[in-house]
């Protein structure tokens, strides 16, 4: 009985590591193929490593591919996703889950009905919306559907109804006024779900494509995802300069990921099952 | 009083002012557009701008462009869909399986594709699919397979992105079912192995049905999600090889913004929109059967795991 369950379980370990590895072998291979001389990765039998590594692919990127401008874009779109959406987003969903107002349930029952549309829908009126505001092929016009959204609202909601009332009541009754009770007791508790909505909004917002496509016309305000896209047209025959374009486009969100995976797991986890 | 309100529209006004004009305006007008003849003339032009009624959504009903973009996209969601939501499942389970070390090791290796972009992605993949140098065709030759001209062969251009699309996605619904496994009582187990119920009926007894209010709302999620499915065609094949890739999303992009035919455009969003309608309905109609259902197991594990007499 001992040995055979010593042998299931070695067994779903090799099982579980080969998934793992064929998981992570894409993204290996990614950095190999980056790290390959130009030709390299387009021989037969294929290379899984490079013969002789270089960086010569990354450095064309930062000399002639303008890859610092790209990085400044996306950064400046994801981070500024990242702030307004946890400001206005943690600011509606305490409102939403502490204070009582008059049509406070059909609010809720509107934004959780529109929560499930998805925002293709609206994306041409959206455009020609921005294009009378100026705001077409500005880094505001990619910003402006990101800065709230009902799943941000409802994530902070869901954390915040926890916190107690009577905690908020007594900050209220030492003369607290409704602004610094949300300041001050409300958001200090809620951070761990800020920290959540924060990796997922950077996430979101440094990996979209469509819209960036969409309403930036200038190659100049490409984001890393558009402007690979791009140069993906241009530059098919040099696998080992797309891979390296490819790392740069990937690392930032995953070194956000890695750095703060319990509390973005944590937090999806806990909204979404009560989805 | 005064101050209260003050306050609520402080901090509810504007998220509130965000999401009604930069969302709910522009699906209300996308409605509206989608009954005019809204093209490249009227952008620059408004006058030239006609009320046509349904004329579009009929155009469309008679397009053999939209009919195969259609039908690309229920590929695409009736064997993605299923197929990412079982290797989820699958690496969920094995990953909480009891006696497994590094847990938290393996749950991050298979949530890292998730976090990537896809456009990076389809760029490595379109090189893993390369039919005379890619790694995919050379492991096939070892076995004398192929060579398959994966993404240039209509029959294959779909199931290739299928592929990449599960690799990219499973984590974020292991994350979810682990969710969901961690939250079964361990009492239920007990009960069941009390009964005599081994680790196959247990898993066909307790976790299976208990994973069934998870699994519906990871299966909305996961064909919502892959109704739109965009990027991949986009960045791999351009919707081909002969349109075999073209999405409904793909096809809307173009209308709208590559012809400027933005009356069609948002006709073509609308009938997404009133597909993606039907499924939630279905979703509520199942979730509704399966708690009805549920209430009656609950009882019945409740019943299970009340204290019984050993027989002496």
């Amino acid at each position: 009985m001992k040995a055979r369950r010593l042998v299931s379980a070695l067994a779903l370990h090799a099982l579980l590591a080969a998934a793992a590895a064929l998981t992570l072998f894409p993204l290996v291979w990614m950095v190999g193929v980056s790290l390959m001389p130009s030709g390299e990765a387009m021989s037969l039998p294929p290379r899984l490593l490079p013969s002789a590594p270089t960086l010569e692919h990354y450095r064309t990127l930062l000399e002639r591919l303008d890859l610092v401008r790209y990085l400044a874009s996306s950064a400046t779109v994801a981070l500024g996703a990242t702030l307004f959406s946890v400001t206005f987003n943690s600011m509606a969903g305490y409102a939403l889950a502490k204070l009582r107002f008059a049509g406070h349930r059909p609010l809720e029952r509107v934004l959780l009905a529109a929560l499930v549309v998805p925002g293709q829908i609206g994306m041409l009126p959206l455009f020609l919306m921005l294009r009378e505001m100026g705001l077409v092929n500005t880094y505001w016009g990619v910003l402006v559907p990101s800065m709230a959204g009902i799943f941000g609202i409802f994530l902070v909601r869901q954390y915040a109804s926890t916190i107690p009332d009577a905690l908020l009541d007594a900050a209220r009754v030492d003369g607290a006024g409704e602004l610094r009770v949300f300041w001050s007791i409300a958001l200090p508790l809620c951070r761990p779900i800020l920290v959540t909505l924060a990796v997922a909004t950077f996430m979101g917002a440094w990996n979209d494509f469509l819209w960036p496509l969409i309403v930036l016309t200038d190659d100049r305000l490409y984001t890393l995802p558009v402007a690979l896209a791009g140069l993906f047209g241009e530059h098919v025959q040099d696998p080992e300069l797309m891979m390296a374009g490819a790392v740069v486009t990937v690392l930032p969100v995953m070194l956000v990921f890695l750095a703060l995976q319990r509390y973005y797991i944590a937090g999806m986890t806990s909204g979404s099952l009560k989805g | 009083m005064r101050t209260r309100y003050s306050a609520l529209a402080l901090l509810l006004g504007p998220a509130l002012c965000l999401i009604g004009v930069f969302f709910f305006v522009p699906m209300v007008a996308s409605l509206a557009l989608s009954l005019t003849d809204f093209d490249i003339y009227a952008v620059a032009d408004r006058s030239a701008l006609r009320l046509v009624g349904l004329r579009n959504y009929t155009a469309l009903l008679g397009d053999p462009l939209f009919w195969s973009a259609l039908r690309n996209t229920l590929y695409f969601v009736v064997v993605g869909g299923p197929l990412s939501i079982a290797v989820s499942l699958a690496a969920a389970l094995a990953v909480h399986a009891r006696g497994v070390r590094m847990k938290g090791l393996f749950r991050t290796v298979f949530f890292l594709p998730v976090t990537t972009t896809i456009v990076a992605v389809a760029v490595v993949w379109r090189y893993l699919y390369h039919p005379r140098f890619g790694l995919l065709n050379y492991v096939l030759a070892a076995f004398g397979l192929g060579p398959v001209d994966w993404l240039g062969d209509p029959a294959w251009a779909m199931p290739s992105i299928i592929a990449m699309a599960v690799w990219k996605n499973f984590g974020f619904n292991m994350i979810v079912f682990l969710a969901g496994l961690q939250s079964i009582p361990e009492r239920l187990y007990e009960a069941a192995s009390l009964d005599g119920a081994g680790r196959w009926r247990q898993f066909v007894h307790v976790t299976l049905p208990s994973l069934a209010p998870t699994t519906l709302f990871v299966t909305l999620l996961t064909a919502i999600g892959y109704f739109q499915l965009f990027a991949e065609p986009y960045v791999m094949t351009q919707g081909g090889p002969a349109g075999s890739t073209r999405s409904v999303v793909l096809l809307m992009y173009e209308e709208g913004f590559r012809w400027w035919n933005i009356g069609m455009a948002a006709a073509v969003a609308f009938v997404l929109f009133a597909i993606l309608l039907g499924v939630m309905a279905l979703q509520a109609g199942l979730r509704r059967l399966l708690s009805a259902s549920n209430d009656a197991d609950a009882s019945a594990a409740k019943a299970a795991a009340q204290p019984r007499q050993v027989p002496a």
